[in-house]
């Protein structure tokens, strides 16, 4: 219970912090329409590839973008020894990871909640009856990525070199998410059947329980001040 | 005790010397040439194992990352750092040798099928593993890091070869325990053995002369810090 009111403490001072220094969110948004906008040079005008690369180009933009929130994690905390403040409140070390990554995935879905209304314009994306279960695939493609995320985001944050250290880290682990995300969001933008969808669906799930309960675990080893 | 160690090494590298002659032997003098795939086929003897030899090394990788965090004992970590270096020298191998038999097999040098795309993803963590270790000032919590790290890959590894391989494989099956049609000549399998079992020592005997070094890069410091 009291656990409970910590994350919650926590996620309320990082979005607190979002919504009146608007650093993260909107420098997501602004990039990640930036990542929509180059890949459009790609196609000649006209042609139907571009449908079917939109999961891809979506993806990317989501996953770069997230990239530069993630790096923020830990390093705002560093600034002004935050950290060293948050370590010493009496509560689990725990809850400082869980509402780290609540904090991550409230900011990517975020910007996700802004991006992808300019997508289904600029690259004409079908909205469909299976619009629902869209959102839900891009909900369980940011959950996977914010729990690796946040954990790696507090080991780069500790390197020499954090800004670059994090998508080295990052990209090459959470192929399964990326793979998985790309591949029901064509299916199901492309309206195959379902069952084409459901067992990239379950690679998602299973990949955001498994690797959610491996980060909790290590996590108490790599947060520091 | 030095005299002991010595002596180890000593039969560790004959050994060593002994099974790869053996195995470079059966690879291209006591197997037969495969049927369609003519001599090329011979590198198989050198790419499976080289494979067999990074799983190994990944997998010390992990079960030391495990032992350091839970000990904090630093043997562990040299352990591990050992094993990562010689693993992404295996690696390195499969994706070089790979290539040099798919091109006249498959007409094409690559293809991202599933366990092509695999050992291309182990081989960027091992070396991400790596770079923690660089990129960190301080050896202790670059040792830290890099355990979680090691850990996490390695968890990752089934998991990407399942989600890879759902999207698309090419790469033959297992030809040892697969179904029909699968099933390699006797000869052939032999070599396999015989080789596999040569990387391996060869990797024990690696592992054993790269952590020594690492030992004698620990005192040279601690000569240094003193004068």
């Amino acid at each position: 219970m009291n656990t409970l009111k910590h994350i919650g403490a926590l996620v309320y001072k990082d979005v607190l912090i979002e919504l009146r220094s608007r650093e993260v969110i909107w420098s997501m948004v602004v990039f990640a329409i930036t990542v929509l906008v180059i890949f459009n040079f790609i196609f000649d005008p006209g042609t139907d590839i571009m449908q079917k690369t939109a999961p891809g180009i979506l993806w990317v933009a989501i996953i770069f973008s997230s990239n530069l929130g993630l790096n923020r994690t830990f390093v705002k905390e560093q600034e002004a020894g935050n950290m060293q403040g948050i370590l010493l409140t009496p509560m689990d070390r725990s809850a400082v990871f869980l509402a780290k990554m609540l904090a991550n995935v409230i900011f990517i879905s975020a910007v996700q909640v802004i991006m992808l209304p300019v997508m289904i314009i600029l690259y004409d994306l079908p909205v469909t009856g299976t619009f629902g279960l869209l959102l839900l695939v891009l909900f369980l493609g940011i959950l996977g990525f914010a729990s690796v995320g946040t954990l790696f985001s507090a080991i780069a944050a500790n390197t020499k070199s954090r800004e670059i250290m994090l998508p080295i880290l990052l990209l090459p682990v959470t192929v399964p998410v990326i793979l998985g995300a790309i591949k029901s969001t064509q299916y199901l933008l492309s309206a195959e059947p379902l069952s084409k969808v459901y067992p990239w669906m379950r690679l998602l799930i299973g990949f955001d329980v498994i690797f959610f309960v491996v980060c909790y675990l290590l996590y108490e080893y790599v947060i520091e001040e | 005790m030095k005299q002991k160690s010595l002596t180890v090494d000593l039969v560790l590298i004959t050994l060593s010397y002994v099974a790869v002659m053996v195995a470079l032997y059966m690879a291209f003098l006591y197997a037969p040439t495969e049927r369609t795939m003519g001599d090329v086929q011979r590198i198989f003897y050198f790419h499976v194992p080289s494979a067999w030899a990074s799983f190994l090394a990944f997998f010390i990788v992990c079960i030391a990352g495990i032992a350091f965090l839970k000990s904090g004992n630093e043997k562990w970590d040299k352990m591990a750092l050992a094993s990562a270096e010689i693993g992404v020298l295996f690696i390195t191998i499969v994706l070089l040798t790979g290539p040099m038999w798919a091109k006249p097999v498959w007409n094409t040098y690559w293809s991202w099928d599933a366990r092509l795309t695999t050992s291309f993803v182990l081989w960027l963590i091992y070396i991400a593993y790596l770079m923690i270790r660089q990129f960190t000032a301080d050896n202790e919590r670059g040792a830290r890091f890099a355990a979680v790290f090691g850990i996490i890959g390695f968890v990752d590894v089934p998991i990407v070869y399942m989600s890879i391989r759902w999207w698309r494989t090419l790469h033959p099956g297992a030809v040892i325990a697969g179904g029909s049609g699968s099933g390699l000549a006797p000869q052939m399998l032999a070599t396999l053995l015989v080789s596999v079992g040569a990387f391996t020592i060869l990797f024990i005997t690696l592992l054993r002369l790269r952590l020594k070094s690492i030992y004698l890069e620990q005192d040279v410091n601690l000569v240094k810090q003193q004068f």
